[in-house]
């Protein structure tokens, strides 16, 4: 083989794993990103239920309560509209009612968001910054009580 | 008045290193020795400035100085002493200060070890890490001084966030920025080749044991993080593709490949072009890696507090160095001397494949993190990008990889023959094809795909512990014979041979905690009994106690197996004074066949408890293989060959090295 073609050898070969790698980005970005969601985003336009998103937001005062073995439901709103949840399982030590909340989930039949992943903050004076953009956007202000929740009331867990 | 000598100390740095940069420069410009050996007291003298301010930061957290606003916002005097101390690299300023420490340092030893370098090289490598800690100096006087001052001084500081508040979080920044600045090295000497307008193999050797002393510390900083974010953040996880997890592993990723890039070029005077691109690029990456944790774009658990005037300041300073760089080589790269030819089978193809793959994975996991970036400038939709999506392209990539690595250890170098590696390596293949047997058989139903999984992983742990017998002619020699050629093999060979065992190590733990990792989410009362992998836990109840600076509730579990005690296992919730922020504990069994994770949840109505109880199996095999591919490192870092200088020709005047 000469000099020239040893290198398209080696450039092919590169090609073809960009190209299988590219395939795959392709493949999941499609499948597997998921979009975050604020109640208003719901209501302007609302999503199917079964598909999945991130929603956002946060947990509504005097909103969380505690059924069966596990269950949990709360509120999540952005000050505007408001969206039940229903959880089952752990919440993170960080979950406070009136404090910034991301959870993953579907939609069900009832227009719950039936959730399986609730993600709260993990510093107290850090909100997902996508729910403090989000709330910011909706004109939201956001206080000393919304950041630092050392000021506020109501811890219903723990 | 320790703070204003911390201070002052920077400033002269920033003064120092503005030195370190233009005089060697200069003086390597114009030939003059003189001009150009200011290049190595400047470098000692950065480095040590930048210290005095480290410790003086150092001083005021452990002394709990108030005044200082940042040991106020970070710090609290109940804390114990060593989160005294790591509180000063758990924020956001007095980090940036460690990363210019870490910096200073690498400069100041090529200043101190670097005798053997040509001198002009020398001096411009020195110019260059210079004008990276100048840039960075500035950013921190400007943008976020740790020394500055409140009055009046309050009275008790507020506390660092208690999730940092670890051992392995304690010392996790300092390897991760040893590792991600360390990559400085390979940049500042592969600007400086460019400068010089020749790269050679001995450039490959001389920038080898810095790039690889980095990559061993970024390796052992991200397997720190991840054992950390395991047993601390109570998910049971032990990565989750976070954005800033993944700004720290582009740089592994790509220094991984640039090593194996420099052996190529060290050895066979190829691939000179890429490796230096790579050079450039690996640091572009730590460079992007800071900007990203730094500047609050990305929604992550680590994010440091948001600034947007310092983001836009790092944006400025990785455009600089990441334009400028990859200008210079563009501008340069044309002039470098083709170097040795290969045939695709052989040591150089494999190293090839290696670098192929890395570099392209490293290209995955770069648009998973900008891409939700990119989407919302454009459309404004939020979106997350996820873990689905990492192990559905970063995966399928490492297969070939995995498959390639104990190929590439059998080849030769130029041509290699195939069909001769493959039947040496039927050892190893003989292994990996048990292990699958064996799990297809007797492991509970798992995916499909994980016994082949189990099998790559033995195929690269098997044929690099095979490499190692095959080259003491296992079967051939006896015992005693194999011994001896055990322990004279080049050091070299056995820090491959053990990094890449690490590597099998880390896909077999992989594989197996992902695949068979069995998790269950229970409501408890004091007496109830759970099963899990043939363990049973007994809850025993909750106690509320008291540490150093929280309180907690810790539960008790008893643990047995069949009837057979285990262990007791005391996971809790805590609540720390300040601040005032509650955090899990996790109860975990470890053993190397697998962890039994305990977690404790809330309280119900009914008063019992939320649990949530694990088995990871394997999961030690990750940190294990992360431990081995460290010592692997260290063991090729010993190497004599990467200590003396390049071998010279024999035509060209014996010069003594200054060694």
């Amino acid at each position: 083989m000469t000099r020239k073609q040893r290198r398209l050898g080696f450039i092919l070969a590169g090609l073809v794993v960009i190209g299988a790698a590219v395939g795959l980005v392709l493949f999941a970005l499609s499948g597997t990103i998921t979009y975050f969601k604020t109640p208003s985003d719901l209501a302007a336009n609302p999503v199917p239920a079964g598909q999945r998103f991130r929603l956002g937001g946060l947990v509504a005062d005097g909103s969380v309560k505690r059924g069966e073995s596990l269950d949990v439901e709360f509120h999540v709103t952005d000050t505007i509209k408001v969206l039940p949840v229903v959880y089952r399982g752990v919440l993170p030590d960080l979950f406070r009612e009136g404090q910034g909340v991301v959870a993953e989930g579907r939609l069900d039949e009832l227009g719950r968001f039936r959730a399986d992943t609730v993600l709260a903050k993990h510093d107290e004076t850090y909100m997902p910054p996508e729910v403090a953009k989000a709330l910011k956007e909706k004109g939201v202000k956001l206080g000393d009580g919304a950041t630092h929740p050392g000021a506020s009331t109501g811890t219903p867990s723990q | 008045m320790i703070a204003e000598i911390g201070h002052f100390a920077l400033i002269l740095a920033l003064l120092m290193s503005l030195v370190q940069c233009v005089v060697p420069a200069w003086g390597a410009h114009v030939r003059d020795e003189r001009l150009m050996a200011v290049g190595d007291t400047a470098a000692s003298g950065t480095f040590a400035l930048v210290l005095i301010a480290f410790v003086m930061l150092a001083i005021a957290y452990v002394g709990s100085d108030f005044s200082v606003a940042n040991v106020y916002a970070n710090s609290h005097t109940a804390k114990p002493f060593i989160y005294r101390l790591s509180g000063v690299w758990g924020n956001h300023e007095g980090s940036m200060v460690l990363w210019v420490l870490i910096l200073a340092l690498f400069g100041a030893a090529v200043a101190w070890f670097g005798g053997y370098l040509p001198v002009t090289l020398k001096a411009r490598v020195l110019s260059v890490q210079a004008s990276v800690a100048f840039a960075f100096l500035i950013f921190i006087l400007l943008t976020s001084n740790p020394f500055e001052r409140i009055d009046p001084a309050p009275l008790e500081g507020r506390g660092l966030n208690p999730i940092l508040q670890d051992p392995a979080l304690a010392f996790h920044p300092p390897f991760l920025y040893a590792g991600y600045v360390g990559f400085s090295m390979a940049f500042s000497f592969a600007i400086a080749a460019l400068m010089e307008g020749r790269v050679d193999a001995a450039w490959a050797r001389w920038v080898r044991p810095w790039t690889l002393a980095a990559w061993m510390c970024l390796t052992l900083g991200i397997a720190m993080g991840s054992w950390w974010a395991y047993y601390e953040l109570g998910w049971g996880g032990w990565w989750f593709w976070d954005p800033v997890e993944n700004a720290s592993f582009m740089p592994w990723l790509a220094g991984t490949a640039l090593l194996h890039s420099a052996v190529v070029m060290e050895k066979r005077e190829a691939l000179k072009v890429w490796t230096i691109l790579l050079a450039i690029l690996t640091f572009s990456l730590s460079l992007m890696g800071t900007f990203l944790v730094r500047s609050g774009v990305l929604s992550s658990v680590h994010a440091f507090a948001v600034d947007p005037q310092r983001g836009v300041f790092i944006l400025a300073i990785m455009t600089v160095f990441t334009g400028g760089g990859l200008a210079l080589f563009a501008a340069r790269a044309n002039d470098l001397k083709q170097g040795g030819l290969f045939s695709p089978i052989s040591r150089e193809g494999a190293l090839v494949l290696n670098n192929v793959v890395l570099a392209t994975a490293t290209g995955t996991v770069l648009i998973g993190t900008l891409y939700p970036l990119a989407l919302e400038a454009v459309t404004g939709d939020k979106i997350s990008v996820g873990a689905p999506y990492f192990n559905l392209t970063f995966g399928p990539l490492m297969i070939p990889l995995l498959l390639a690595i104990p190929f590439g250890s059998f080849l030769g170098w130029k041509r290699g023959d195939l069909r001769a590696a493959a039947e040496r390596l039927l050892v190893a293949a003989g292994v990996a094809l048990v292990a699958a047997v064996i799990a297809f058989a007797f492991v509970s139903p798992g995916p499909w795909a994980a016994p082949l999984g189990l099998a790559l992983g033995f195929w690269v742990l098997a044929g690099a512990v095979w490499e190692l017998l095959f080259r003491a002619r296992l079967g051939q020699a006896g015992p005693a014979e194999v011994m001896r050629r055990l322990s004279n093999l080049p050091r070299s060979a056995w820090g491959t041979s053990v990094a890449h065992a690490g590597v099998g190590l880390m896909v077999i733990g992989i594989v197996g905690t992902t695949a068979w990792q069995s998790e269950q989410i229970l409501a408890m009362k004091p007496g109830d009994r759970a099963t899990m992998a043939g363990y049973t836990l007994e809850f025993r109840g909750i106690e509320a106690g008291r540490g150093p600076n929280y309180s907690e509730d810790r539960a008790r579990f008893i643990v047995t197996d069949a009837g057979r005690p285990v262990t007791e296992l005391f996971p809790s919730k805590r609540l720390y004074d300040a601040p005032r922020q509650p955090t899990t504990e996790a109860g975990i069994h470890a053993a190397i066949g697998g962890d039994l994770y305990v977690v404790i949840g809330d309280a119900q109505n009914d008063g019992g408890f939320a649990v949530r109880l694990y088995f990871n199996p394997l999961v030690r095999c990750i940190w294990l293989g992360a431990i081995l591919m460290f010592i692997g490192g260290a063991l090729s870092l010993s190497d004599r060959r990467l200590r003396v200088g390049a071998p010279r020709k024999a035509r060209k005047p014996l010069v003594v090295p200054a060694e």
